[in-house]
């Protein structure tokens, strides 16, 4: 279990981390999610002792990291995969990390078979390819059996077999009863691989609770109405509910938020009226995603930018009522 | 005794250590060569001579020394040792100790292996070691090199970068020690206690019994410190230099 109160740090005058507080527990996947530059990387860091909190406090199992007894007994880490000499070999490499924490020898070799680099354990690591790097370094954070573990990143770069070779395996070590708490900017990927979320922006806690409750609070479910009598239903959704967070125009047909679809369909079955189409639109992670952190990425483009500034303009200039936005 | 083992290992698996020993190998024996071959009667080769070339194994020990902390910053396995060993002065205690000792190593395989290609060379030369004089001029060379590594960890420890870590040790013991000599009326009185002409000292002071011209062996040391006093400071200036470098890399984000 790894537990931050009120973590902060500064570079100077820029805010890295700001206050952050969150929890990650046992035996299950946690996701650290956030945009590029929100401050992941150096949270881990502060987690692993190697950066000092400007204020706050984080633990593991109760723990500081430096008041650990051989801690990568306790703690496994990959933070980089270019964490390595390139002049090493990969058995050279994990054979000296051992020895600092008093693991015995075979064990080096044991984890080298277990994320399949055996064979070319004798080569330089500098020649290795990204996703073998990965797995060196996913190698050296397993040397010491952790009970934690924490990865940044980790299928960044990866191809597709990568990055399931890597979800499975975070997905075993969960369910071994260790905690796994894997950091990345993509959304999808985390969907996939994480069952809890810590989410922040701009250093900043956004969001913690599990994925499920994560898509369902942030993206807004709609469903897409198609009908020839398509005034009637409107009218008649207008007068049943005061659930109905929405109904906009998408072309011919309506989408309307806050209602389930069976509700709806009842609703035009009781009255007669023939639909064509009744779809469900289920929000994406990554519109979740983007409105949460939306306002908090750290570095944006100037086109996206001027882009908003431009739309603010538009929308104020225009004439009331006929600022019919619909969406795609 | 498990960090020894294990910085032994970090550099040990690594090139540029046994490229630079090897380095200050050739140069200084090569140089001890070059000047056993071309003395002759009325230059007699003497103990002196044959550490002609220490102060370029001096350098080359220094890059090596230097390199074997900014590596680890290059590639970050510093980070990662910091990882599996938290609190930081341990193992880079161990890091200097081991780095030190191979310099010393070094340092004395270069001295008498110097002293021996000249007796090879020379057979018939004086090379006899009998004084206190002469056992520091070869066997003091492997000292000063392990205190001179040292230097060069904690220099390297402080700057983080090859470039900038090798540029300092070479800038200070080529050019800033031997100019500062230059300054007016004070030069002479500051070079007196410089650090690297302090540990000169210990290798050609007191006096050189050979009464040799002064271009047949390292440059004298105008140091005003006894041999032995010498060291002694040369090693305490490196302990207090590497202690803040340590102070340091403790307190700041790794």
């Amino acid at each position: 279990m790894i537990e931050a109160t009120g973590l902060t740090k500064h570079y100077g005058r820029t805010v890295a981390v700001d206050n952050l507080s969150f929890t990650v527990a046992e035996g299950r996947v946690t996701g650290f999610l956030g945009p590029n530059g929100a401050g992941k990387s150096t949270t881990m860091r502060m987690v692993l002792g190697l950066d000092r909190p400007t204020s706050g406090d984080v633990r593991i199992d109760g723990q500081h990291y430096h008041d650990l007894h051989q801690p990568l007994r306790t703690v496994g880490a990959l933070l980089d995969a270019k964490w390595v000499h390139p002049n090493r070999s990969a058995r050279d490499h994990l054979r000296w990390l051992a020895a600092a924490s008093k693991i015995p020898r075979a064990r080096v070799d044991e984890v080298l078979d277990l994320v399949g680099l055996t064979g070319v354990a004798g080569k330089r690591a500098g020649g290795f390819s990204l996703g073998m790097s990965q797995r060196l370094g996913i190698a050296a954070a397993l040397l010491g059996d952790p009970r934690v573990l924490l990865f940044d990143e980790p299928v960044n770069g990866l191809d597709p077999e990568g990055i399931l070779w890597i979800r499975k395996f975070m997905h075993r070590l969960a369910d071994e009863g260790r905690t796994v708490f894997v950091s990345s900017h993509l959304l999808s990927e985390m969907a996939l691989t994480a069952q809890d979320l810590v989410v922040i922006g701009r250093g900043k806690l956004i969001y913690q609770g599990t994925v499920e409750d994560f898509v369902e609070h942030a993206t807004e479910s709609t469903v897409l109405v198609r009908s020839p009598q398509l005034d009637r239903l409107r009218d008649l959704l207008r007068a049943e509910g005061s659930e109905i967070t929405e109904i906009t125009e998408d072309g011919d047909a309506l989408r309307i938020g806050g209602v389930a679809s069976a509700a709806i369909g009842e609703l035009a079955a009781a009255n007669n009226i023939v639909l064509h189409e009744l779809n469900p639109q289920v929000g994406s992670l990554e519109q979740a995603f983007i409105q949460l952190t939306g306002d908090t990425v750290e570095y944006r483009t100037e086109e996206h930018r001027s882009e908003e500034h431009g739309a603010g303009e538009h929308r104020a200039g225009e004439p009331a009522g006929n600022g019919e936005v619909t969406s795609g | 005794m498990t960090l020894l083992a294990v910085e032994r290992m970090k550099l040990l698996t690594t090139r540029s250590p046994w490229w630079c020993a090897l380095l200050a190998l050739v140069l200084t024996i090569g140089f001890s060569a070059l000047m056993a071959g071309t003395s002759d009667a009325a230059d007699p080769m003497n103990i002196s001579a044959t550490q002609f070339g220490y102060g370029f194994g001096l350098v080359v020990i220094m890059v090596m020394a230097a390199l074997a902390v900014t590596t680890e910053y290059r590639f970050s396995t510093i980070r990662a040792t910091f990882l599996a060993v938290p609190r930081r002065p341990s193992p880079l205690v161990a890091k200097a100790t081991v780095v030190a000792l191979l310099a010393g190593v070094v340092g004395e395989a270069a001295a008498f292996g110097s002293w021996g290609i000249a007796k090879l060379i020379k057979p018939t030369s004086d090379l006899a070691i009998n004084s206190s004089y002469d056992w520091r001029a070869i066997a003091g060379v492997g000292l000063v090199y392990a205190v001179a590594a040292v230097i060069a960890v904690a220099v390297g420890l402080m700057l983080r970068h090859s470039a900038g870590a090798i540029a300092v040790l070479m800038i200070w013991t080529q050019l800033a020690e031997p100019l500062v000599q230059l300054i007016p009326k004070v030069g002479d009185k500051i070079h007196k206690w410089l650090p690297f002409n302090v540990a000169n000292k210990f290798i050609t002071g007191n006096p050189d019994p050979s009464a040799r011209d002064v271009l047949h062996g390292p440059p004298p040391s105008d140091a005003v410190l006894a041999p032995w006093p010498a060291i002694a400071a040369f090693a305490a200036f490196a302990v207090v230099l590497f202690a803040v470098a340590v102070t340091v890399a403790n307190r700041r984000d790794a």
